[in-house]
């Protein structure tokens, strides 16, 4: 095509980017003008300005026709036309509904021509395209392609890829059903093209389905064996620089870790046999020098190590990958240091070779301090945070201190949080603790976030053990004359609350420290002023002799006349509240904090939320909880736990807008933690009344959550649909609920998407009469803070009515028949809602029973007759409702033959009307 | 794998395959944050970086650099070696490939991909079978081209 090629010279002539834009705005009105010509084009033509239009479009310019003429191409019957033609359509994706029509035609004639050649274009173009319009049209017709005898071998590999690109896009549409066995067969084929191309669809399919298809772990095994023992020119073409079949080597190692290990003794001997295989290959000198070699022998290592991490259980091989992970460790390719690093940190949490692993700490700590590449110190970082446990705690944390005071900024807040996290959960002794929080921020207070300085304080209140050792350290730690204003926030909070333990040393005595704090005052920020204004507020409670000094400074114009509203209100509230309250209130109003309700550390929910699951092991972090609950003093606490659910979290206080005097402020907790919209929620009964007379509609919402709820009731059985719809962004993890009280529990898929909507079903059957109704409860992280809710769920034993019609005469007599006293209920109560009759007798209907008309000789009253299905018996009820629209009052009476019933449906309708 | 890009070193984008949806504003963004980075990189660094949710795989051949995006679970030296057998590809069809057989044959550089790899998975990674592919597509072209004439 010279007439392309002259104008990709052309372009890459172009001096600018305008002259490019003018030549293209040149050759765009020319190729318009040809395609809307009388004349009509030729096949050659039309080609070379549909590829023009290609060029033009991936050189990022926007190309909005031509669209029709590279349809047009599809159906010729020159190959290299029909192929620009499919390219274009690859590349330019339409949804113009009638060319899709168009397009799918072209492709149906191309997939039944049996020419191969054209068979692969089509096949290639939907793999390409991969739209949901095109898996409708092709995603019945693929398998029977793929699995066809008669289906030559090429066709047949992108038709196993073309499956799988659809598959990711449509699910749904793509159902295996009668072909699984024979897909998992390919794995078997004599062409090494079509296995290669066939286990990556069925690896995805197996990861969706693994039951259907774990016969395919034993074929995998058989088919690597073989590769693993063949000698390395076996296999031809497909032996890559000395290595037998690399790419097919590491999909079947990723198929096995789609599954447990293999339960066949002999299967499981044989690829136990190719993992030392590979391990042993791994140490026999390289067959050429070439990098491709090398690298390809150690992809299968890596993904064989991966699987040996997969499984867990075969201590030996595990250590023995430790040990050739740390010959990689010291490698000259960076390549292999960082993969190694990286597949370590896995290795790390796993309990057969955690010590392994340790052994290696000396070379990761080096690599942390001389890998030239900022992503490769990144792993030796993650690996140290990976391989710390109590053992090497101290040296770990000290190494990555001393790092971060050079490490890139990029990467400087995980850091930050890491080492938190790691003193918090090792400390052994509490002022090791506070030394390494204070020099987190002496080093990186930029990076220091609130959750981390929050957390050290809520540490250091809930031990009085470290209490005088921090004031002391802090006290230190402001004598410096630039400090943190993280720092200043630390000091002001502990000395306010504990500056009394360290006032004996003269070095140190209250005036001493009120003028340190104060000296950094001006330098501070608005909230760092409004606390530090409260520390004063406490000095004065701690130090009588500060008082007239302090007072002075918050009379000061600067203070009480500041143009901060929070400011000058603190100043004013303080200065009044330490002139007119006696001693005694002072002291009570401020008093030293109480201890913080035991809670995850809010580093942890940190952390997870900036990193996710992924770089860290989620267990590792549960554990990681765990131990920092038992830190921050829960435990030992134990005995006045009820006195610390019923106060409110004081970190609020001294840091809220609001905080006046601190007795009043009833803050919740959730101000200094991530979300924890729940908090201490007991059972949220406020939607179940609603649902005693309808199914269906929003049982409970929140910010975070909303609960649906669809139900359907016959006889004595039930089904109620909850639908939990995750209102945020970001996922909830670990989702739990459990239903009580109907003896059932339920675990849900753990997991709701960002924005998602997850259903769960609940089979009810009802045994016999009942008042309590089952309850819900929920569970589940958002952004690492646990979530727990309790929901009444609304069963009621009026939705098992069966609906009874009679005559007036029949009611009556039954109404008279069961007229033991203990049969009957009654409740006089006030209209709630407006006495509209359609609205009552909806709601009446809604109840179950059935509603008897020209029954009472009173037209205003309702009566209604039903039988409560249960499985051990049946109730018998009649109701009769009274409406005195003067007084706005009801009477509702209510016999069953059963007194439980009669009362129960008394309590529930009451609410009703 | 999620795409694969080819640029220059002065950021020119020569080769680009999606094997996910991502809208043309997307794809266009995601191109220059990745130039960017790689370009950006020493050349003794490690070929693998972190980026988004993903892992980055790259390669620099002369004045090229290939770079693909997989997914956290797989795996990062084979993907180097799909780069190289790409290159190898691509160097026997037009025999010792350069920068420019890619900018001036850009289609067939497109259509050698699509035999190698499909949906972003290795269809045929025998270096002879692809190629015995392709030569059959040209060799349709001139018998075609020899019977118009």
């Amino acid at each position: 095509m010279r007439g392309l090629a002259v104008f990709i010279s052309d372009i890459r002539n172009c001096k600018s980017k305008e002259a490019e834009i003018k030549r293209i705005n040149k050759e765009l009105a020319n190729i318009r003008s040809k395609f809307k010509g009388d004349k009509a084009l030729d096949g050659y033509s039309k080609k070379k300005y549909v590829c023009k239009l290609l060029f033009i479009f991936l050189l990022g310019h926007d190309i909005d026709f031509g669209h029709m003429e590279a349809v047009n191409l599809l159906s010729s019957n020159k190959y290299t036309e029909k192929q620009i033609g499919y390219l274009f359509i690859s590349v330019l994706v339409n949804s113009n509904s009638e060319l899709i029509r168009l397009i799918n035609n072209a492709i149906k004639n191309d997939l039944s021509s049996r020419n191969p050649t054209f068979m692969c274009l089509a096949l290639h173009c939907i793999a390409n395209v991969g739209s949901r319009e095109m898996a409708e049209a092709f995603a019945g017709e693929i398998p029977r392609i793929l699995v066809a005898g008669d289906t030559m071998d090429s066709v047949k590999q992108s038709a196993a890829l073309c499956l799988l690109r659809l598959y990711k896009t449509s699910p749904d549409l793509v159902l295996m059903g009668e072909w699984t066995s024979r897909v998992v067969h390919l794995l078997n084929d004599q062409h090494m093209g079509v296995v290669t191309a066939a286990i990556s669809l069925i690896t995805c399919l197996s990861q969706k389905n693994p039951d259907e298809f774990k016969t395919c772990v034993s074929l995998a095994v058989s088919r690597l064996s073989r590769i693993v023992s063949s000698a390395s020119t076996d296999l031809q073409d497909y032996t890559y620089y000395f290595v037998p079949a690399p790419w097919l080597s590491c999909k079947l190692l990723r198929l096995l870790q789609c599954y447990p290990p293999p339960e066949d003794g002999a299967v499981k001997g044989r690829l136990v046999e190719c993992l030392e295989t590979i391990l042993n290959k791994a140490q026999e000198p390289p067959k050429s020098k070439k990098v491709q070699h090398s690298n390809a022998k150690n992809a299968i290592l890596f993904e064989a190590i991966s699987l040996i991490i997969h499984y867990d259980s075969e201590p030996n091989l595990l250590v023995r990958a430790c040990n050739q992970l740390g010959q990689f460790l010291q490698h000259r390719e960076t390549n292999l240091r960082y993969l190694a690093l990286e597949s370590m940190c896995t290795l790390a949490s796993s309990e057969f070779s955690h010590e392994a692993v340790k052994t290696h700490i000396e070379t990761v700590i080096n690599a942390l301090k001389t890998e030239r590449d900022v992503s490769v110190r990144q792993r030796a970082a993650d690996l140290l945070y990976a391989m710390c446990d109590r053992s090497n705690a101290k040296q770990i944390v000290a190494e990555m201190l001393s790092y971060l005071e050079t490490a890139d900024y990029s990467i400087r807040e995980e850091m930050v949080l890491k080492v938190a996290i790691l003193a918090e959960k090792y400390a052994v002794d509490y002022s090791w603790y506070v030394d390494t929080i204070l020099n987190l921020i002496r080093i990186a207070g930029d990076y220091v976030s609130e959750e981390v300085w929050y957390r050290v304080i809520q540490i250091v209140i809930n031990r009085d053990d470290v209490q005088g050792y921090a004031a002391k350290t802090v006290f230190e730690a402001l004598q410096a004359p630039a400090c943190h204003e993280n720092m200043v926030k630390v000091g002001g909070y502990i000395l306010g609350e504990f500056g009394n333990l360290i006032a004996g040393d003269p070095r140190s005595s209250p005036l001493v420290q009120f003028n340190l704090l104060h000296s950094k005052f001006h330098l501070c920020s608005v909230p760092t002023r409004a606390l530090l204004l409260s520390a004063y507020i406490k000095f004065i409670n701690l130090f009588p002799e500060t008082k007239s000094t302090i007072q002075e400074v918050l009379r000061s114009d600067s203070q009480i006349r500041n143009s901060d509203v929070e400011l000058q209100q603190r100043a004013v509230e303080y200065l009044k509240l330490s002139s007119i309250a006696s001693t005694d209130v002072l002291a009570t109003v401020l008093e030293e904090m109480p201890p913080f309700p035991e809670r995850e550390s809010s580093i942890l929910a940190k952390l997870k939320k900036k990193k996710g699951p992924g770089a860290v092991s989620v267990n590792e972090l549960e554990e990681g909880k765990r131990e920092g609950g038992e830190l921050n003093g829960g435990g030992e606490r134990g005995g006045d736990s009820s006195a610390i659910a019923s106060t409110p979290s004081p970190s609020a206080d001294l840091l809220g807008l609001r905080a006046g005097p601190p007795v009043t402020a009833a803050a919740p907790s959730a101000g200094s933690l991530l979300v924890d919209v729940f908090s201490e929620a007991g059972v949220n009964d406020d939607g179940f009344l609603r649902f005693v007379c309808k199914n269906n509609g929003v049982l409970f919402e929140n910010q975070l959550l909303q609960i649906g709820i669809k139900s359907e009731y016959r006889q004595n059985l039930g089904r109620m649909y909850l639908f939990y719809g995750n209102k945020t962004s970001v996922q909830f993890v670990t989702f739990t609920t459990t239903v009580t009280c109907p003896g059932d529990t339920l675990v849900l898929e753990p997991l709701i998407e960002g924005g998602a909507q997850v259903q769960q079903v609940i089979n009810i059957e009802c045994l016999t009469d009942f008042s309590d109704a089952p309850l819900l409860n929920i569970k589940f992280r958002y952004g690492g803070a646990l979530q727990n809710l309790t929901l009444k769920l609304p069963v009621t034993i009026n939705k098992f009515f069966q609906p009874t019609e009679m005559a007036s005469h029949d009611f009556f007599q039954r109404w008279k028949q069961l007229s033991l006293p203990q049969q009957e209920a009654q409740k006089i109560f006030k209209a709630n809602h407006a006495m509209d009759t359609e609205v009552l007798k909806a709601k009446l209907l809604g109840l179950g029973m059935a509603l008897l008309e020209n029954v009472d000789p009173n037209p205003e009253n309702f009566v209604c007759a039903g039988v409560i299905q249960t499985k051990a018996q049946q109730v018998g009820s009649l109701l009769r409702l009274e409406p005195n629209a003067q007084a706005q009052m009801y009477r509702l009476t209510v016999r069953s033959s059963k007194d439980t019933v009669s009362k129960r449906l008394c309590e529930l309708l009451a609410e009703q009307f | 794998m999620q795409f694969m890009l080819l640029f220059s070193r002065q950021g020119k984008l020569r080769l680009q395959k999606w094997y996910v949806p991502l809208s043309d504003k997307e794809k266009k963004k995601i191109t220059r944050e990745l130039v960017q980075t790689v370009l950006a990189r020493k050349p003794k660094m490690c070929s693998f970086l972190e980026w988004r949710d993903l892992k980055i795989v790259y390669k620099r051949y002369a004045s090229l650099y290939f770079c693909c995006a997989i997914e956290d679970q797989d795996n990062e030296l084979i993907t180097l070696e799909i780069i190289h057998r790409y290159v190898e590809l691509l160097d026997k069809y037009f025999g010792s490939v350069c920068e420019l057989d890619i900018i001036f044959n850009f289609e067939k550089a497109y259509f050698i991909l699509d035999e190698f790899l499909l949906g972003g998975e290795a269809q045929e990674t025998s270096k002879k079978n692809v190629l015995k592919a392709i030569e059959q597509a040209d060799l349709l072209q001139e018998v075609r081209a020899l019977a118009t004439a």
